[in-house]
């Protein structure tokens, strides 16, 4: 292998992070060019920041470095020396490793041997359990972790699952860790944690190279931070002296308007459209609470706490065993889907990789799912309705550059989101539940879709948005739910701190 | 552009890169035909081609039902044990109260069977391949419990009319291959235009998001594995036909031949993908293979050699296709 040839293998055990120079680095799929002529170099044990919007190249580049996916072209040094890592393997024996969004563990073995995986290849000896425990033990001390060894991994937690990866990539002996969005699945109280540990890496000399979507979450964070755009290289500078709007400027290479719309009032005569009762399922406990025409009620909670489950047994999607759920003053049949689409309701899921879309169809088809009958004669879709109120329909969310006939995979997540929307407004809701509206899209989609939801709710729908990001919840709501242990312990208006809020969440 | 920067990649590369993986089976098809136009004298004959259609009237109707089985996430390994159960059916029927009543026992039996098959299924939420299998091996054990074990063939005087899936109809064909044509058309259209297909190719490509679009992914099922229920009748019958009998050992292994051309013809094992003119296609290259190897004498041996290769091919196309899309 080319690695062996340049460099002595086994350098797991390299003792400092490398200094990292990439440069002329282009990637292509197909007709893309997802990189062009990146060039960038990495500081010993700096905490680096990688940024951009949706399809500007960070993940490749990451993933390029990580060995998961291979440079068309370009070159790579560590300390001056030129490398050729080409597959994952090459990286970690260069003492790089790449945590992806996808965490790559195994679900059903434990957490010590997810940690461990693998490395017999290194220590060319028999497995020694204790040794591996003795091992587990002083990473759980450098990183801070409280982990049990010996639970399985699939039981466990995203923000645990986590930890697990960077264990693993850490008794791999990496110094250099590459984190593709390590935030975006983490609640409140788990993202803090991590953010803490890869300071206390950094300082204890672990390069960090970081890909996030979160502005303020990078600033407080990194050391230095590269802007791509287009694929392209725009700045490698200093963090201190930027703020989020001026990183947003070089990111999008203009001004936007990314502050949630003014939300407007509701009237005090609007009537009320949702009435829930006392719903109860396996993963919440009765939950009542009411939403009137043209209201958006927040619901804020950390991640388990019963937020998005709430939403199913609204829906119908997770069998309820008691409360109700009632609609303009009709009850909904109980656990069925299709009542509860009959009477209005709509549901936006939280995963729109594995709840929304079917990713395989093109998007009109995936638009038009849910509302097939009403375009329909004898069975048969009438494909030229279908094609107009599509096509309306994407103009009213802003779907553009994506051809109807186009598998929805084929797009970016910010569009795929819009798809989505786009999917219920085609027979406008009277109530909404919205999952993580904005979860993994770009700043102006978001910004798009916080109007669509405004704008809905300004044409009468009851809206319920569930989100991680507190500033969405509590910018685009008139009233706030916090729920915790699959009850709705607070209750807040849209002037409550974020302090407040968070401090209910988290309140033993 | 201002908000995504996706790049949009220009449409003609795009197209044609398109159109050659979605058709390139059928210029494979096309090759193979030529390669017989040219090297025998009697491929393009039309009394070769009377013979093709018919050689591909049983597997076509199962790989009519294989399509929306896999387009919609399920196998149904049961099929040729159903075509074995209904063809035994319609012959006893037969021998009671006539041929017509037969044939039409055969298909009821047929479609009550597929939806025994899919509510067992959807209702157990075993893996319909294990599940499938289980059924035909009941199916199987059902055909030997009915027949005793025995080959079962109507009354002396009805063979004629009981053979009239053998005969010669519309342009020549035999009416059993009319018949399959007529069901993967029909079949077709059922796919690419009517809310039931879409909803089939949803269930198959998600089933969580069709469930909460408000689609009853269960009865989709159920009705798919009716549908090949009935396919599998209509398979039975022309075999029955043709041999003039009926027996617990039918068509054994023939449910395996109908997935394989479904798969060469290049609709996506992992569900939500696919259509049926592909395993039309897929058909088509079987039997053309297997005709052309009579006509060419060569060794038949060979035959399952070519066959397993193509099979090979078509699904690792399949698999670097998708690879790519979820990049």
């Amino acid at each position: 292998m080319a690695i062996e040839q340049l460099e002595k293998p086994g350098h797991a055990s390299r003792r400092t992070a490398p200094e990292i120079t990439v440069s002329g680095i282009g990637k292509r799929y197909g007709a893309t060019q997802v990189l062009k002529d990146v060039t960038l170099s990495v500081i010993p044990g700096e905490i680096h920041g990688i940024m951009g919007e949706n399809g500007a190249g960070k993940s490749t580049l990451l993933k390029i470095l990580g060995g998961a996916i291979t440079a068309d072209s370009g070159t790579m040094e560590l300390d001056g020396h030129p490398v050729r890592i080409t597959t994952p393997r090459d990286a970690i024996s260069h003492g790089i490793s790449l945590i992806s969004q996808e965490l790559a563990l195994i679900p059903n073995l434990s957490v010590l041997e997810n940690v461990f995986l693998g490395r017999w290849s290194n220590r060319g000896s028999l497995l020694s359990p204790n040794r591996d425990s003795e091992h587990f033990a002083r990473l759980l001390e450098e990183t801070g972790f409280e982990l049990d060894p010996r639970a399985t991994v699939g039981n466990l937690p995203i923000g645990q699952q986590q930890q697990v990866e960077i264990l693993k990539a850490l008794a791999r002996g990496a110094k250099v860790l590459c984190m593709d969005e390590p935030t975006a699945v983490l609640n409140e109280a788990e993202k803090e944690k991590l953010l803490q540990v890869v300071k206390r890496l950094a300082r204890a000399g672990t390069t960090v190279l970081i890909v996030s979507h979160y502005l303020e979450e990078v600033l407080g964070l990194v050391d230095r931070v590269t802007i791509l755009r287009d694929g392209q290289h725009i700045v490698t500078e200093e963090a201190a002296g930027h703020t989020p709007e001026s990183l947003v400027r070089l990111m999008v290479g203009r001004e936007v308007d990314f502050l949630i719309p003014d939300i407007p009032q509701v009237p005090s005569e609007a009537e009320t459209v949702v009435r829930v009762a006392g719903l109860t399922s396996a993963k919440v406990k009765d939950i009542s609470f009411e939403v009137r025409r043209g209201e958006i009620l927040g619901i804020a909670g950390l991640v388990g706490s019963g937020r998005s489950e709430t939403l199913l047994a609204v829906f119908g999607a997770d069998r309820t065993t008691g409360g109700h759920v009632e609609i303009n003053g009709r009850r909904i049949r109980p656990s069925s889907i299709r009542d509860a689409i009959k009477a209005g309701i709509a549901l936006i899921p939280e995963s729109r990789k594995e709840q929304g879309l079917v990713m395989s169809r093109p998007v009109a088809e995936n638009i038009a799912l849910s509302t097939l009958p009403a375009r329909s004669w004898a069975g048969f879709v009438k494909a030229q309705r279908e094609r107009t109120a599509v096509k309306d329909v994407s103009k009213s969310v802003d779907l553009r550059g994506a051809r109807p006939g186009q598998p929805v995979a084929n797009l970016s997540g910010g569009n795929q989101q819009k798809a989505l929307f786009a999917k219920w407004l085609l027979n406008p809701p009277a109530v909404l539940l919205v999952d993580e509206p904005t979860r993994g899209v770009d700043i102006a989609a978001k910004a798009r879709i916080h109007s669509i939801i405004v704008e809905l709710a300004a044409k009468g729908t009851a809206v319920i948005v569930v989100s991680s990001e507190l500033e969405e919840v509590l910018g685009l709501s008139h009233r706030i739910h916090v729920m915790r242990h699959g009850r709705i312990v607070a209750e807040f208006d849209r002037n409550a701190s974020r302090d407040e809020v968070m401090t209910s969440a988290f309140l033993k | 552009m201002t908000t995504t920067s996706v790049a949009v990649p220009s449409t003609a590369e795009k197209k044609f890169n398109l159109n050659f993986k979605d058709f390139g089976i059928v210029f494979g098809l096309a090759a193979i035909m030529l390669f017989l136009a040219l090297n025998t004298g009697t491929f393009l004959t039309g009394r070769n081609f009377i013979n093709l259609f018919d050689q591909a009237a049983v597997v076509g109707l199962l790989a009519a039902a294989a399509t929306l089985c896999i387009i919609s996430g399920v196998f149904d390994l049961s099929s040729t044990a159903t075509l074995a159960v209904s063809a035994i059916s319609g012959v006893m029927i037969t021998q009671q109260f006539g041929v017509t009543a037969g044939f039409f026992g055969a298909l009821l039996v047929g479609a009550l069977l597929g939806t025994i098959t899919g509510l067992i299924v959807v209702s157990t939420r075993v893996n319909s391949f294990i599940g499938t299998l289980a059924v035909s091996i009941i199916y199987r054990g059902l055909a030997i419990v009915i027949t005793g074990g025995a080959i079962v063939a109507p009354l002396p005087e009805q063979l004629a009319s009981f053979q009239t899936w053998t005969w010669p109809s519309l342009f020549g064909l035999t009416a059993g291959s009319v018949l399959m044509l007529a069901m993967t058309t029909v079949l077709g259209i059922v796919l690419w235009r009517t809310t039931f297909g879409r909803r089939i190719y949803a269930v198959g490509g998600n089933q969580e998001a069709a469930r909460l679009s408000g689609i009853r992914t269960g009865s989709i099922h159920v009705a798919v594995f009716a549908i090949s229920g009935l396919c599998s009748a209509m398979a039975g019958m022309i075999l029955a036909s043709r041999a003039g009998s009926a027996q617990p050992a039918m068509a054994i292994g023939i449910e395996l031949t109908a997935i394989a051309a479904v798969v060469i013809g290049g609709t996506s094992i992992l569900g939500g993908q696919g259509a049926m003119w592909r395993a039309f296609v897929g058909v088509m290259i079987l039997t053309v293979i297997s005709n052309g190897f009579n006509l060419l004498h060569w060794d038949t041996t060979y035959q399952q050699v070519v066959t397993g290769v193509l099979i090979l091919l078509a699904v690792a196309a399949d698999g670097l296709f998708f690879r790519k899309s979820t990049r």
